[in-house]
Formats: structure tokens, sequence, C-alpha cells
């Protein structure tokens, strides 16, 4: 099943050697700052997780998303998800390996990473953390080869399988929900410490992941033989727009809070965000267009009208998309920081190692999951090449029966 | 239950060679080693705690006696950028350290006057709580250690931290400590560090450097535990204040006004 991800026509394979060769760039750039240390970063004492922790954050909401195809499908039996509910579950293994890798790239002794294993520390929402990802990834691999295997066979998938899929949906939630625990918990960051924040990941989770998942559906659609069709992504539609607006709901409800208690500690943090603090005003601009985008995808979604328009769609799944990458993969983590404890308001900016590391980072996953599609693809006879006319063939036979 | 004879002698033979074992065993060991022993004369305490007394620091203007000999001491690399910098005593503002304590009044006074801070060995330490791989743990007598070859340089406990005490090393400091101290240990790139109360000083019966060089004696170190200590009288008989106390850490940490 495996060697289907290494045949392909020329343009499979532009787009692989693209990936490989941003991969190596944001490698050597990983080389330079094992040499010099994390001091090639814009981080500093008083910033001191930025843009990789960001990431992290914003691709464990991408990862836990693909629970809202396994929940309609294998829950509801919402037969429209058939065809992309195991697209769901590669893309959350390609964005758990993404996460891991983030995490370690922003390790000061990397080549201490097992620590974390040899001295289990139950008391640090680290520990859990890691724990329930790798049985995320575990879940989603396990779960999408076995059923990949018996589509290629024609047959039914096993039903030992099924308690797994079960198992995986909760899983899904507690990803998101303890990643927004090792922020929550925190006294020392009161721009953190907010209950909503685990119910706000989620939220937006839940409306960027299905957004993404849309916009894969219609480039696939346009490259292979590959059909998503229009219910499952009429579907997808109605979850990105009800999950958008339970998202800016509940930043709505942040902001009531730390507006009407006027509390300084919290005030200031969504002071630096959205007008600046002492002069630093580097988020301004992106957070008024993440708002100006959430606004215009929320009307665009909800009206029926123009959610039913596939073009309207997919801007509006663009507009959702860097909306919660602003919010998440640059403001949230950065802001818990400005200001500082002691009332300093600290510079951040990534630096170009930090930002080709993590373009890197990004090729990986994006090279996982393009293995992943070619190799279901090709099992189900849906790539438009036919470079190998007899493997296709012979795809195309076993295919057949699985429907 | 009596002892009988055969019981007795094996008592008295096993005490005995006991004894002996012990005096031979101290007579071989070499100077050397010896020092790495617990000596009779190093300070034990069961919560050790920092006074400080603002107005008397106030007295020498621009004073960083205690600052430089701990970073001295402790070899606490000079990087000359605020980006990379490592610190484990300095001065903020006083509205900077004890935030919850300014009113437009005590500003006239105290207004942007240097207060000294460092960790707190919190009772309740946010950053012990969240380390992965407990690489930072507190000990018995209170002391918030770290442990610079287990830290995997996550900087969760730099998140956890209410009071900016702790301090990562971005680079490779070695270069940039000036006057190596060969007694305590250089770090490396990618570990966390902070004050741990001198206890390498406290096992030789030393104080910690800060408060042994300050010269107004704005600085007193003791054991809370113990009802006769100077640390316990000295907060009998004044108010004191402690930074953000209202989070629950319970920094032991006092400040004099």
């Amino acid at each position: 099943m495996l060697e289907k991800a290494i045949t392909g026509s020329k343009k499979y394979w532009a787009w692989v050697g693209f990936l490989m060769l941003v991969i190596f760039v944001g490698f050597l750039f990983y080389l330079r700052q094992l040499s010099h240390g994390l001091t090639v970063t814009g981080l500093s004492r008083d910033v001191s997780w930025g843009f990789y922790i960001a990431q992290f954050t914003f691709l464990v909401g991408v990862a836990a998303s693909a629970v809202m195809v396994v929940l309609p499908y294998y829950l509801h039996n919402f037969k429209a998800f058939a065809k992309i509910v195991i697209l769901g579950e590669f893309f959350a293994v390609g964005s758990v390996i993404m996460c891991m890798l983030f995490v370690f790239v922003d390790m000061g002794q990397p080549f201490r990473a097992m620590n974390i294993i040899l001295h289990p520390t139950p008391n640090s929402l680290m520990f859990w953390d890691l724990f329930v990802l790798s049985g995320y990834l575990g879940l989603n691999v396990l779960i999408s080869l076995i059923v990949l295997a018996s589509e290629r066979k024609g047959i039914a998938p096993p039903k030992w399988i099924k308690p797994f899929i079960i198992v995986s949906i909760p899983w899904a939630v507690s990803i998101h929900t303890v990643t927004a625990f090792l922020y929550s918990g925190l006294a020392a960051r009161a721009f953190w410490m907010t209950a909503v924040l685990a119910p706000r990941f989620l939220a937006s989770a839940f409306s960027s992941g299905p957004a993404l998942l849309i916009l894969l559906a219609i480039i696939i659609r346009r490259i292979t033989r590959f059909d998503a069709g229009r219910e499952a992504i009429q579907k997808l539609g109605q979850i990105v727009a009800y999950a958008m607006c339970f998202n800016v709901f509940l930043i709505l409800m942040e902001l009531f809070t730390t507006l009407y208690s006027d509390i300084p500690e919290h005030l200031h943090h969504f002071e630096f965000l959205f007008f600046g603090l002492d002069g630093n005003t580097t988020l301004v601009p992106w957070m008024w267009t993440s708002v100006v985008l959430a606004i215009v995808s929320i009307v665009l979604l909800v009206n029926p009208k123009t959610r039913r328009n596939e073009n309207i769609l997919a801007f509006a799944c663009v507009t959702v998309f860097v909306s919660i990458w602003i919010d998440k993969g640059l403001g949230m983590v950065v802001t818990g920081f400005i200001p500082s404890p002691l009332g300093d308001v600290p510079h951040y900016w990534p630096t170009w190692t930090e930002f080709m590391i993590s373009m890197g980072v990004y090729g990986i996953g994006a090279l996982l999951i393009t293995l992943f599609y070619k190799m279901t693809l090709s099992v189900r006879g849906q790539i438009k090449s036919e470079s190998n006319t007899e493997e296709f063939e012979e795809v195309a036979a076993e295919a057949k029966p699985a429907g | 239950m009596g002892i009988d004879r055969r019981k007795f002698l094996t008592i008295a033979g096993l005490t005995a060679a006991a004894a002996i074992g012990k005096k031979t065993l101290g007579d071989s060991l070499t100077a050397d080693t010896r020092e790495l022993l617990p000596k009779d004369e190093s300070l034990v305490g069961k919560r050790w705690a920092m006074i400080f007394d603002i107005k008397k620091c106030l007295h020498k203007d621009g004073c960083t006696v205690c600052m430089d000999a701990c970073h001295q001491i402790h070899n606490v690399p000079d990087f000359g950028n605020k980006k990379d910098e490592v610190k484990w005593i300095w001065k903020e503002p006083f509205e900077h350290a004890l935030p919850d304590n300014e009113s437009p009044y005590l500003e006239e006074e105290f207004k942007d006057k240097p207060v000294i801070v460092m960790c707190n060995h919190c009772d309740n330490p946010p950053c012990v709580r969240v380390c992965p791989t407990q690489a930072t743990w507190k000990r018995e007598d209170g002391i918030v250690m770290m442990d610079m070859h287990r830290c995997i340089g996550c900087r969760y406990c730099v998140a956890g931290c209410p009071y900016g005490s702790r301090s990562f090393n971005w680079r490779d400091p070695r270069p940039f400590i000036k006057n190596e101290n060969p007694e305590y240990p250089t770090r490396e790139r990618g570990v966390v560090e902070k004050c741990d109360f001198c206890a390498e000083r406290l096992a030789f019966g030393l104080q910690p450097r800060c408060v042994e060089v300050c010269p107004e004696k704005a600085l007193k170190f003791g054991d809370l535990e113990d009802p006769e200590s100077e640390v316990r009288q000295i907060l009998h008989d004044n108010f004191a204040i402690r930074r953000k106390p209202g989070l629950g850490t319970n920094p032991q940490v006092y400040y004099l006004v």
C-alpha cells in the first residue's frame, strides 16, 4: 500500500521535490539554531515562547478537527462523509507530527527530549499533552491504515477497529483541551488564565480545520479524479459556519469579562493586541485584519446563498483560516508575555531563521499529507495521471467493489 | 524478652566493629573527599527565607554590590543585551516589583525607587508544578533548586513564574563569564537557571553571598521555622509585604517598607 506513494506523475514529483527543498532549507536553518542556540530566534528573557509554540497550538486544533468528519460519519452514519473521512484522519496524523516537531524545535536541549518519558511527571500538563498527542497519533495511524487496507481489498473494515474509532472522538477533544490547560492553569499569565480558553480552542479548531479540509477537497478535485461530493463539502461548510460563530461568541465573552471588570492586569494584554502598549504596536494591524476577516467569514458562511456557492464558500474558508491563524498562530501565545509579569512591554517578532525552520516543519507536514493522500487516492484509482497504467488498472479493479 | 549471653556478645561485637570501622574509614579519607561530606557547621534550616529592607537599601543610591557579588560567584554571564540576559538578583522599580502595593501617595516616597528582586523560593512554587522532568524541585528546607543537567529547555517554568525570576540560556554563556569562579559550575546553552539561595554556601555554614556583602545590611536570611531566629524576630516586630501574595504561591522573600 505504501508503495503507491512513490509512483506518480511529473507534477506529483515536482510538488514532492518542492516540499523536499523547503524541508532541506528548514533543516539547514535548524542546524544553525543547533549550533548557536535559540538566540537565533526573536525570543528573549521576557518573551520566552513565540512562533514555534504558537504554530504547535494552532496545529493541535487542526489535528483535533478531524473529529468533525469522523463523528458525523461513524456516530450518525452520515454517508456523504464516507469518501473524506479517511482524508480527515490522515490530515490529523500529519498535523500531530507537525505539533510534535514544533515543540521539538523549541527545546533548548532537544537531545534530552526523552527526559519527559524517563522522568514522567503527572503534575505537569506537558506530560499529559505528550500523552494525549501520542495517543491521538497512534489511534489515527491505526484507524486510517486499517480502513484503507480494507478498502483496498474491497471488504468492510474489521469490527475490532470500531472501538478505536469511537475512542478517537473524545480523544480529539482531549488533545486541544489539554493544550489549552498548558496555558490556562498559569496564574502568572492573566491573558491565558481563563476557563473559556479550552472551549475557544475547540471552537476555533472546529472552524479552521474543516475550512482547510474544504479547500483541500476543492484542490484535490481539480488535480485528481477524486470528488468529495457537493453534499460533503456543503455539510462541512455548515460545520465551519457554526463553529466560527461559536468561536467569535467566546471571544466576545472574553472581551466582556475583561473590559467590564476593568482589571489592569487583564486589560493590558488586550490593549497590546488591539491598540498597542507603550508604543509597541507589533500585532495591531494583524489583529484588526483577523477581526475583519472573521466578520466577513461569518457574513458569507451564515448566509445560505453565499455558502452554497462553492467559489464564495472557498473564499470564506480562506478568511476563516487566516483569521484564526492570526489569532492563534500569532497573537495568542506571545500576548501572554506582553506585558511581562514585571510590567515591561518587550518586543517580539520571529526572525528569518525561526520562520524558515517553521516552514521546514510545515513542509514535513505537507509532504506527509501529500504522501498519505496519494496513497489513498491511488488505492481508490482516482489519480488522473496514467503514467503507470498497470497500477491504475490494478487499483481500479480493486477499488470497485469497495464503492 | 531478655537478652541471652549469645545475643549480648553479638550486639557488643557488632557495635565495637562498627566503631572501629568508622574510625578507620574516617582516617583514611583524604582532605579532598572530606570536603564533600556535610560539615557539622553547615547551616540547617527547615524554612529558609530572605528579608529585604527597602529603606536601608535606598541609603546607597545606585549600589550594585549584592548583584555583582552574586553574579560573580555563580558564573552568571553578561551578554550586554536585554534579549539574552541572564540574572539571578536585580533591581526593579517599586511599582513593578510590588504592583499590589502601589498607591498615589506611596508613590512620592517609592516611585521608581529600585527594589531588589530574586527568586521567591515559593512554598507553593508554580515553576515546580509545571516542570515536565522534575528538573526544578523544592527541597525540604524550602529552597527551589534547579538540575541543569536534566532541564530540557522547554521554558514552561519561565512561563509559569509570576515574578519573572527565571532566565534561559539563549546562547552559550561561557565566553561571557568575566571572572569565572571555579568552585561553582558554569552552565551550557539551552537550560534555565535562577537564584538558589546560595544552597552551595549554606552547606558550608555560610550565609548567602548577597546577605554577606550588603554594605547597608539590608538583607537578612534565616530559618522561619525556628522561633528564636533573627528573621522570625524581624517579621514579628515589623510589617512586611511580599510580591503578589494573592496568587497563593506563598513567596519567602519579605519586604520591609
